[in-house]
């Protein structure tokens, strides 16, 4: 009881913390927009060019002609009303845009993330215990190569040497054309299995493939360090010296023991690249032509979207907020000692 | 890999006949539509999209032409003093059967002036039917203006009733924000409560009826069973969106579509020479310039103008800004167009005499701004790169040259002013492949402080072409622009630079297909051999 | 690192900053990799500062003659450039060299404009608390809402597509970790004796941010301002490579990979090399840091 209540008590402390937070990133999502150079009306006309008169007219319609205050409460009584306009681009509200492709970028973020998980812990727990041998120095080079590569880059050479060269797998996109069924769940994966249509998986799987090697490369060498130093620490407490003493078998002490505790830290390491997942979903999405919201936001931004940029923000930023939130309970979870 | 072979051989099985009998021609698209209602939107891409395959116009361009040919109107009548158009509609066209509407009656004279009247009355009540909808193509296009009245005589009969004569109506009807709609669907969109719809579940007359789409990822079409010219050979079309040009390219020879558009010009010879790939050329509807501002010294005298326009390299500019895929340009109308005027001589390439020219006119230690957009257009695929090669070619007759560049919008509204100072890289496409759709936009007197970025107004030159803009005998229209043209040389308002050659590879497979000189990509008339 | 150092002191009649100098040498050079780090960025930073006598052409220089000629082993490249050239003739060799230049004064700008604002304002949070650190951490929280590359770019978006404006956006979007460190080590010195000593001996509040208390949090800081360096190199990249960041003709790597990617079938070393220039600089500052980290951690010292 005791327990649930103070946990409770941390739980309400850490959102009421949000609420500043989330009303700071409202004024910089709406603000950022506003200072822009250059203005949609002008953007659309393009070369043909808008007259004066039709120009007021434009921003008249828009409501950009009202005084920011106005603008933004408007803003906020929208994002309470669950309502963030509508794209200027598209003329459809920005939440249904932002719901349609969100899927996309969340599957191949997942994707990367348990690519990640699934190679660099097992790596780390490896090149950990086997310390200082030449396996140690591989793996930890090679994650340090990928921590230091330029994704952008690596997406591009990868594309000409497994599409282009080989001819392995698809350039671009999420599955075939030859499949066609509507969207369920928005997860590739999920709505070709239930599609039924035969092949239709193994389509979307191999359309992942790349994508999700771009963007998980990042998070696999930081997690791969991570699980490394963190099974490092664990190795040299008493406890498990105790254990080895014990005579226990060795892969037991470090399936059991030591990789529990570690895993702690990495746990907060692999939620704190979400930020990093969305940064890199831009580069990756805009090489492979996938569409999720990175690409929406920087197309947004191109086109001086503001609906769709204040939205976008707002929502990419929640998003982040909640992770991390979830990040901090599970953490203070997992180790009571934090909370006090 | 087996894996991935598997579902290729499967792929190939399906879409090139075999396994099953639809046949299906895939695009690979260079972006998304902003939209299914083609009038509210600007973007070639969304034509392609929504006023091509979906719907039809009154009047239709010829494919692989810029020949006005009947549409959805039989014939047409022009009355004496140019202010009558009188439209006699065909009978029996369909509108799309498909999931979301069943038509209940065929194409009539209300279908025409709900199509209309909705973009010209602001009171109508499909005018702002989505929010922050506005039309503007037909507004650039100066409709509002002209047209003084739209009379539905009977059911079959439409009469448009003008303000002015305007030689280019006709072609103006068949550009792509005239795609009739349906005042059916309309109405029960409105009566539905869902006139959003309309914008994304589209219904025309057109030669393909809309599937779905998954945004920025596929468009999905079939052809229109009852479409007034015969149903399609092919029996379903898909739209791959796919922004990057050397991804389109991938897939092209990856088979994993027919037809991609916009190649990279580097990427031309490896594409030409792939096995069962083709690749078509024509030259694009458009001009890229560098429009210098007349109205401010030395620029204001014609001399200067001409030496700087003889200083400039043109063919390594083709080299390198468009790698080929593009030809000199010696007059502000392509050489598509009607009226170009081939007897036209271009200032050579001479910096010696381009020097000896600046010093007659008394300027030295000239310097200069030099304007580059930021963005890629047709006419221009890379503005900052043409800059710095024309800085270079000015250095070399002693004109210094700063380069500058905006955001794009800005950079649209600041050119426009009367007093900016320097030269501004800008180019044009043509919407209606009329002439005066360059000609009288982009260096009449009335352009001065706006579409006009030489700031030129010169008096024979505007004459000319007011006059043509009246008359409807096409011969005489004819003479008026070969003449402008001639005058434009000599006052060189611009340095003329180049003409986009446009390039669209495709499968060997894919037969009929016709390049639009206006660069649209229609599928209507295309097959795929077996 | 403080307890450290005052042992040393103690034990030896030698100077102790020299001494802790050599005690970090000593640690660093244990670090093979760190040192193949230390090599390779110095040989960067040579090229760099010496680009003018090394690169056989200038950065801008067009050989209309010579357009996208592949690197000299390649049949028909023009023996001329060693790199091959570009699609308007530039050396690649040339602009790599130069270009050099521009990924390091990234990195310095950055790292020193974060370094020095992060630092301030996180001594002022922590040494001031109350409000203004309330205030201070809910600003740092609102930079940290937003995935940093997304904030940069919408960042330079504002400012105008530029290097100068792509590295304020990147220093901007760096600060809050300097802050929160700052921030963070402040609060655990605040209490400790020799801090406590000092303001009981009257010294001034700005005296003991900077002179008592700043210093002992410094390996924290520098292991920081590798790791940022790094980024920072990698985020400007981005950002040209995105075409908000240096504008062509700059030789700056990721605007040279923008520029290059319509030649991604046709011209391999147009891509190929800039991305491997990146690729190797950040590897290299990523070792260096490795070993920085290694010789000022105390706590991996000890295993």
């Amino acid at each position: 009881m005791q327990s649930l209540r103070e946990m409770l008590r941390f739980l309400l402390y850490r959102i009421g913390l949000l609420v500043p937070t989330f009303i700071g990133v409202t004024i910089a999502a709406f603000g950022f927009i506003r200072i822009l150079p250059g203005d949609p009306v002008l953007l659309m006309a393009g070369e043909r060019g808008v007259s004066p008169e039709r120009y007021e007219q434009l921003m008249h319609q828009f409501g950009y002609d009202r005084p920011l205050w106005e603008q933004y409460f408007d803003f906020l009584g929208g994002i309470a009303s669950g309502d963030l306009g509508n794209s200027l681009v598209t003329k459809k509200p920005i939440f249904d845009e932002f719901f349609t492709l969100f899927p996309a970028t969340l599957e191949l973020s997942i994707c990367a993330i348990i690519f990640a998980t699934l190679l660099g812990i097992p790596a780390g727990v490896l090149a950990a215990t086997r310390r200082g041998s030449w396996l140690d120095q591989t793996v930890m080079g090679t994650a340090l190569v990928g921590y230091s590569m330029p994704i952008f880059w690596w997406g591009l050479l990868l594309i000409i040497l497994f599409s282009g060269i080989l001819q392995w797998t698809p350039v671009s996109g999420r599955i075939s054309l030859l499949y066609f069924f509507p969207p369920v769940t928005g997860f590739m994966l999920i709505d070709s299995l239930l599609s039924g249509q035969k092949g239709a998986f193994t389509s979307a799987l191999s359309h992942l493939i790349l994508p999700t090697i771009v963007l998980g490369t990042i998070p696999l060498a930081v997690i791969a360090r991570q699980t490394r130093s963190a099974m490092l620490d664990v190795l040299g407490e008493d406890y498990v010296r105790t254990a080895h003493a014990k005579g226990l078998a060795p892969a037991r002490v470090i399936g059991l023991h030591a990789l529990r505790n570690a895993l702690i830290p990495v746990i907060t390491t692999i939620g704190l690249q979400v930020g990093v997942l969305l940064g890199g979903a831009i580069l990756t999405e805009t090489i492979f032509s996938w569409p999720g919201i990175g690409k929406w936001m920087l197309d947004s931004i191109f086109r001086r979207d503001y609906p769709a940029v204040q939205g976008g923000l707002l929502m990419i930023a929640v998003v982040v907020m909640i992770v991390n939130l979830v990040v901090d309970l599970l953490y203070g979870l997992i180790n009571p000692k934090i909370r006090h | 890999m087996k894996r991935y072979s598997f579902a290729a051989a499967l792929l190939a099985a399906t879409m090139f006949g075999g396994v099953a009998n639809a046949k299906t021609l895939v695009y690979c698209s260079e972006g998304s539509p902003e939209g299914f209602d083609p009038a509210p939107y600007t973007a070639g891409t969304t034509f392609d999209a929504s006023a091509k395959p979906i719907y039809s116009q009154l009047v239709e361009f010829d494919r692989g032409t810029t020949k006005v040919i009947p549409g959805l109107a039989e014939s047409w009548d022009v009355s004496d003093d140019g202010l009558e158009y009188t439209f006699k509609l065909r009978p029996g066209v369909k509108f799309h059967t498909t999931d979301f509407f069943t038509p209940t009656r065929d194409f009539n004279a209300d279908d025409v002036l709900f199509t209309f009247e909705r973009q010209l009355k602001k009171d109508h009540p499909w005018n702002e039917y989505t929010a922050g909808i506005s039309w503007e193509y037909f507004n650039a296009m100066s409709m509002p203006d002209l047209i003084k009245e739209m009379v539905k005589v009977d059911d079959m009969t439409v009469k448009f009733v003008l303000t002015r004569p305007e030689a280019p109506m006709v072609a103006n009807l068949a550009m792509d924000f005239a795609s009739i709609m349906s005042k059916e669907y309309a109405d029960k969109l409105e009566a539905d409560g869902k006139k959003d719809m309309l914008n994304q579940q589209p219904v025309g007359t057109g030669p393909f009826q809309f599937v779905a789409y998954q945004k920025d990822a596929v468009i999905r079409y079939k052809a229109h069973p009852d479409y007034w010219d015969g149903k399609q050979a092919i029996d379903d079309l898909v739209f791959a969106i796919t922004t990057d040009a050397s991804v389109r390219q991938q897939k092209l020879m990856a088979g994993e579509c027919h037809v991609a558009a916009y190649p990279n010009p580097a990427d031309l010879d490896a594409l030409k020479a792939a096995p069962g790939l083709e690749v078509m050329e024509q030259e694009g509807l458009n001009v890229g310039y560098l429009a210098y501002n007349t109205q401010m010294a030395p620029f204001d005298n014609p001399k200067v103008r001409k030496a700087l326009n003889m200083a400039i390299n043109k063919q390594a500019i083709l080299d390198a800004v468009f790698q080929g895929a593009g030809q000199a340009a010696k007059n502000p109308i392509p050489p598509t167009m009607w009226s170009y005027n081939d007897a036209v001589e271009d200032d050579p390439y001479d910096p010696e005499a381009a020097k000896k020219m600046l010093e007659e006119a008394g300027v030295a230690d000239l310097s200069m701004k030099v304007w580059a957009m930021p963005v890629q257009r047709p006419y221009n695929p890379n503005a900052r790169r043409m800059a710095e090669l024309i800085q270079e070619d000015f250095s070399k007759v002693g004109v210094t040259v700063e380069i500058v560049s905006y955001e794009w919008g800005e950079y649209l509204e600041r050119s426009k002013a009367t007093d900016r100072d320097g030269a501004v890289l800008l180019g044009w496409t043509g919407d209606n492949g009329d002439p005066d759709n360059f000609l009288a936009v982009l260096l009449g007197c009335d352009g001065v402080g706006g579409a006009n970025r030489a700031q030129w107004c010169h008096k024979p030159f505007d004459d000319m072409i007011q006059k043509a803009k009246i008359v409807s005998d096409q011969a005489e229209r004819t003479k008026l622009y070969e003449d402008a043209q001639m005058v434009f040389k000599e006052q060189a308002p611009w340095a003329t630079i180049a003409h986009s050659v446009v390039f669209m590879p495709m499968s060997t497979k894919v037969t009929g297909y016709k390049m639009d000189p206006l660069g649209s990509h229609r599928f209507d008339g295309v097959d795929l051999a077996e | 690192m403080a307890d450290t150092s005052t042992t040393a002191a103690a034990a030896k009649p030698v100077d102790p900053r020299l001494a802790v100098l050599r005690e970090f040498w000593f640690y660093f050079s244990e670090n093979r990799g760190a040192v193949i780090g230390l090599w390779v960025f110095l040989f960067v930073v040579a090229i760099a500062v010496f680009a003018d006598l090394i690169a056989p052409y200038g950065a801008i220089d067009q050989y209309r003659d010579a357009l996208l000629k592949p690197p000299f082993w390649q049949e028909g490249a023009d023996p001329r450039f060693l790199l091959g050239t570009d699609a308007v003739g530039r050396d690649m060799l040339s602009r790599l060299i130069y270009g050099s230049r521009f990924s390091l004064f990234v990195g310095c700008i950055v790292v020193s404009g974060a370094l020095v604002v992060g630092v301030v304002v996180g001594l002022i949070a922590g040494y001031a608390g109350g409000r203004i650190d309330t205030l201070i951490m809910r600003l740092m929280d609102i930079i940290l809402a937003f995935p940093s590359l997304l904030l940069a770019l919408a960042l330079v978006a504002v400012l105008g597509p530029s290097l100068v404006n792509a590295m304020i956006a990147i220093a901007i979007v760096q600060q809050p970790h300097y802050v929160r460190l700052t921030r963070a080590a402040v609060l655990s010195e605040k209490t400790k004796d020799y801090v406590v000593a000092a303001r009981v001996a009257g010294a001034r509040p700005l005296r003991l941010m900077f002179v008592t208390i700043l210093p002992n949090c410094l390996s924290p800081l520098i292991v920081q301002a590798a790791l940022s360096f790094s980024t920072a190199i990698l985020d400007a990249a981005a950002l040209g490579f995105l075409g908000m960041g240096a504008q062509p003709p700059t030789p700056e790597w990721g605007t040279m990979l923008a520029e290059a990617r319509e030649f991604i079938l046709r011209a391999w070393w147009v891509v190929t090399f800039p991305g491997l220039a990146i690729l190797i600089t950040v590897l290299a500052i990523n070792l260096m840091g490795d070993g920085l980290r290694d010789a000022l951690d105390p706590k991996l010292k000890r295993s």
